[in-house]
């Protein structure tokens, strides 16, 4: 792979490619700016210039008859969506998922996690991490739909004699949680794998007990790995909205409604607004999570 | 570290128990491939090698698979390029606004693919005025694959010693010549794991796809979504998931191979493991 | 580096993309008036092939062979026309309405709740239906509707349609309901287990139930509904959701509910009573006595379209009876002209699907997209539109 980012003009030649080179060399800030400009322009021209553009929408209103955006500046789609009660009842619901998707997720990660690093044979180890890594490459869709059937009245569940929840609220957090556990126990076995387990020796040869080492020498290092897991499974569910449309039954989520409303009289506006509510919650998160460098262990 | 025999068979178990969670709906899934039934009815009344047989003759699911296996190249190409300048640009310089930046390459990924889809298709089509193609999903999808490997590349940045390139400056290479023989090498099972994951990413993703995606094409993902709508297509669906778990080996081995060191086979490493902080990017 | 420097590049950044947009602003601020459509005129002609065609359309609409090598009726499109068809399929009537908006598209099968917001909009345009030939064919109470023609002029060629229908499981709900009222004012004999469809158009399903047991409401068209009547209808579908045991958008997964037993009765498609039926579920539709709503298909031109000439030869292609009765077969649903029920490969299709039912028909309220002016003909109050309906809807499912 190359990554010549020099102008055009200094193509041709070996010499202007060694006084280019120089030039880098020398001009540390001119360096920089090759390596930035191309990746920064892309976030910013497509990424922020699109976010930047959805946002001014939210300001914006639909004309009632054809459905098309028009321009005429308003605050009636925030106040609607701050101020009417359904709004706050469904983003409290999607928040409640959220957090319940990735409290089960870290649940089930940690222990499965841990026995991977630290406690399997080597030769184990392997096959483990492959069989963690391959349910990732089952499409997302089929995934879902196979938990409707598991959970379906007569379903895989009821028959094995276990009652099901029916297609409701708890099989949403159900099927996510499986969707993305995957996303929390890599952060996490990373994280372990990165305690030295002479660290842990050292810690027992003190004197320390299993779970003393546990809570006083792994957890610290873990942290942040913990967190990164949590960044997947809380925001991945909070933008979801088709596993809801397959075991949700009326569950409605945040992202159903910006979908219904994207596509339905193509609000966009309205849909613009109610997006609003993930991505400040998000960002809320991202910037208290950034103390603990979890974004780093993304 | 030493656990009792106890808390070993404990944490074993539980082991046992998370991949029986993990596995049993996606045995499902391979049984229902051959389900007799249209609606997947269970237990199975009957069972028919019919849903096989049609999966292979669909020129839709091949035509598919080709079109995401072309889009997710493309842009794992493009996130390659671009992850690695910004890595290198975050973790050898330090400059103003870097905060921003670092937290601007997480956004596109942290974010909820719909805020994201209809971001992008409002900037597309609405702002911009082009069409949308194979090339708005390539352009979407890059976006955030991006920040697969620009993790990959600057932990690896983090934990090598930039000293190797200032001994390779010293004696008299340029800083591409430097960067070719020194930096990359160093970099090169980081890349290889962070594109994969770009590449899983992208081939799985929809929700993004169903918004910047053109006219009369299709991804597997999104053929699958039509298809999941379709009476008679349903149960195909199901085949063409059993063959892409089992397919799925080959890009899981070659992460194996290709990042050597990284999926936590050799006991006693002395540096942590790149090759999975990667999978840890994998959303969406 | 100083926390407090951090936000304040974001800030730069954010605020400069805002200004070059607003600069820029988007292009669609629209000001046409209300009720009328755009000023758009029909072809006067068919010529030449352009060469290419781009279709979007209900799934299963447009099938070249490539799902299964027996339902093909592309292929046969581009050898006698020489354009070539690229296909988008769409999942709601919404979806249709946001794609198409995108002028990306030449030919559209648009349901009678999508097919007034696209011709509001000016997406498509007038359709000069004595170029085509299969037009006459048409069984005469699916032309010159509300949904396909406006002030007299037509905007497209009808396909097929098909009725919203009560299905119900034979072994688990008795009596044989007869009324919309065992989904409503008696939904709590199956509690859990009653299903609806997910899309704001179902409003009309209850308004149809009140028109019927609420007269003092006044309502006589289930798409013109002021604002007192849409609040009756929420309320009746909020009374009604604490018994839904699910909405259904995927007539797969409805099916699947009925079989395995999650949904005992609530609306569906005849195609989904089909599929139910040959998968051995002891299922059964009824046209209530209400009357159902139901939709009837439009296929229309894309007014930006650069193939105009492929769109005819198109619209053209898919009304004519072989290839309307190999659609209406293939998509479960009754075809637009009689002539197909000669060629259905199942001899009885038409008699399943009710097709030339007049009185069927006649009990059916078509898809319209509920509009700010009464189709009803009411000029003294103001009707609720569908994005009125789309927030109610929201509302609804809470």
């Amino acid at each position: 792979m190359s990554v010549d980012i020099r102008p055009a003009d200094a193509a041709p030649g070996r010499p202007s490619r060694q006084a280019l080179s120089a030039l880098l060399y020398r001009r540390g800030r001119l360096r920089l700016a090759g390596l930035l400009t191309a990746p920064a322009a892309w976030l910013i021209l497509v990424y922020i210039a699109a976010l930047s553009a959805l946002l001014i929408t939210a300001l914006w209103t639909v004309d009632t008859f054809t459905g098309k955006v028009s321009t005429t500046w308003t605050l009636d789609n925030l106040i609607q969506v701050t101020t009417d009660p359904v709004y706050q009842t469904i983003a409290l619901r999607t928040l409640r998922i959220a957090v319940l998707v990735t409290v089960v997720d870290m649940v089930l990660a940690l222990p499965i996690a841990f026995f991977i690093a630290k406690v399997a044979s080597p030769r184990w180890r392997g096959v483990l991490v492959v069989a963690i890594l391959m349910p990732l490459w089952a499409s997302y869709l089929v995934k879902a739909y196979a938990w409707r059937n598991v959970l379906a009245e007569g379903g895989l569940l009821e028959w094995l004699g276990i009652s099901s929840p029916g297609y409701s609220e708890a099989a949403v957090v159900i099927a996510l949680s499986y969707i993305w556990l995957p996303y929390m126990i890599l952060p996490i076995h990373a994280g372990f794998e990165r305690v030295p387990d002479s660290l842990l020796e050292a810690s027992s040869d003190l004197g320390a007990k299993p779970l003393a080492t546990l809570r006083l020498v792994i957890l610290p290092i873990l942290v942040p790995s913990i967190i990164a897991g949590t960044i997947f499974t809380f925001a991945l569910t909070l933008g979801d909205y088709i596993t809801a449309q397959i075991v949700g039954g009326t569950t409605q989520m945040l992202g159903t409604v910006v979908y219904a409303n994207v596509g339905a009289a193509n609000n966009l506006p309205l849909a613009s607004a109610v997006a609003l509510i993930p991505i400040a919650v998000i960002m809320a998160y991202l910037l208290i999570v950034r103390r603990t460098g979890a974004l780093n262990n993304l | 570290m030493k656990l009792s025999r106890s808390a070993r068979i404990t944490l074993g178990t539980l082991t046992a128990v998370v991949l029986l969670f993990i596995y049993v709906p996606l045995l499902l899934v391979v049984i229902n491939s051959f389900n007799g039934d249209r609606s997947f009815g269970w237990p199975p009344r009957s069972f028919t090698l019919e849903w096989w047989s049609r999966a292979f003759q669909s020129e839709g699911v091949r035509e598919a698979i080709a079109t995401s296996l072309w889009v997710a190249l493309i842009s794992t190409a493009i996130s390659l390029v671009l992850g690695t300048l910004l890595a290198l640009a975050l973790q050898r310089h330090d400059f103003f606004g870097k905060d921003v930046i670092n937290l601007l390459v997480i956004l596109p990924i942290a974010l909820p693919g719909i805020v994201t889809g209809i971001a992008l298709n409002n900037l597309f089509t609405t702002v911009l005025g082009v069409s949308l193609s194979l090339w708005t999903v390539i352009i979407a999808h890059a976006t955030f694959c991006m920040v697969t490997v620009f993790n990959n590349a600057i932990a690896r940045l983090r934990r090598t010693n930039s000293s190797f390139e200032e001994a390779s400056s010293d004696l008299g290479a340029g800083i591409f010549t430097t960067f070719r023989l020194v930096t990359l090498p160093q970099l090169r099972s980081a890349l290889v794991a962070g594109g994969l994951l770009a590449f899983a990413l992208s081939f799985d993703e929809i929700i993004v796809t169903t918004f910047t995606i053109g006219a009369g094409q299709q991804t597997l993902p999104v053929w699958i979504l039509n298809n999941l709508f379709r009476p008679n297509q349903a149960p195909v669906v199901n085949v063409v998931a059993v063959v892409l778990i089992i397919a799925s080996v080959v890009p899981v081995w070659l992460a194996q191979r290709l990042s050597g060191d990284a999926i936590g086979t050799t006991r006693s490493r002395k540096k942590a493991s790149p090759g999975i902080t990667k999978a840890s990017s994998t959303a969406r | 580096m100083a926390r407090t420097q951090s936000s304040l590049p974001l800030l730069c950044l954010t605020t400069a993309a805002l200004l070059a947009l607003t600069a820029c602003g988007t292009s669609n601020g629209s000001t046409e008036g209300q009720g009328s459509a755009p000023e758009l005129t029909a072809q006067a002609e068919v010529g030449e092939g352009e060469g290419s065609l781009s279709v979007l359309a209900w799934p299963g609409y447009v099938e070249d062979g490539t799902n299964d090598p027996d339902v093909d009726w592309v292929s046969s499109f581009e050898e006698e026309t020489g354009c070539m068809v690229d296909f988008k399929p769409f999942g709601t009537s919404d979806e249709a309405v946001t794609l198409m908006r995108s002028g990306q598209y030449d030919v559209v099968s648009a349901s009678g709740d999508a097919s007034l917001r696209l011709i509001a909009g000016g997406d498509v345009e007038p359709v000069n239906v004595d170029l085509i030939e299969s037009y006459e064919g048409i069984y005469p109470f699916l032309k010159d509707q509300l949904w396909n023609t406006v002030d007299g002029v037509n905007y497209g060629v009808p396909h097929g349609w098909g009725a919203n229908v009560l299905m119900y499981r034979a072994d688990q709900v008795t009596p044989a309901p007869t009324s919309w009222r065992s989904v409503f004012e008696d939904a709590e004999q199956n509690s859990g287990k009653v299903t609806a469809y997910d899309s704001p158009i179902y409003i009309a399903d209850a308004a149809v139930y009140l028109m019927a047991h609420n007269p003092d409401l006044g309502i006589t068209n289930p798409y013109a509904l002021d604002a007192d009547q849409l609040a009756a209808a929420v309320d009746l579908l909020k009374a009604q959701r604490e018994h839904v045991g699910e909405y259904w958008s995927d007539v797969v997964k409805e099916v699947q509910s009925f079989a395995s037993g999650s949904s005992v009765i609530g609306t569906t498609w005849q195609v989904g009573a089909n599929i139910a039926q040959a998968d051995g579920a002891d299922v059964k539709t009824v046209l209530p006595e209400e009357g159902a709503t139901g939709w009837s298909d439009t296929w229309m031109i894309g007014a930006e379209s650069e193939h105009k000439n492929c769109a005819y030869k198109w619209l053209d292609h898919i009304a004519s009876p072989e290839i309307n009765a190999q659609v209406a077969e293939y998509f479960g649903e009754s075809p637009a002209t009689p002539a197909a029920c000669e060629l259905t490969q199942d001899a009885s299709h038409c008699e399943t699907y009710h097709s030339g039912d007049e009185d069927y028909a006649s009990q059916i309220w078509y898809w319209t997209t509920p509009v700010a002016e009464c189709i009803d003909g009411r000029t003294d109050v103001e009707c609720t539109d569908y994005s009125e309906w789309t927030k109610a809807w929201t509302e609804i499912k809470g």
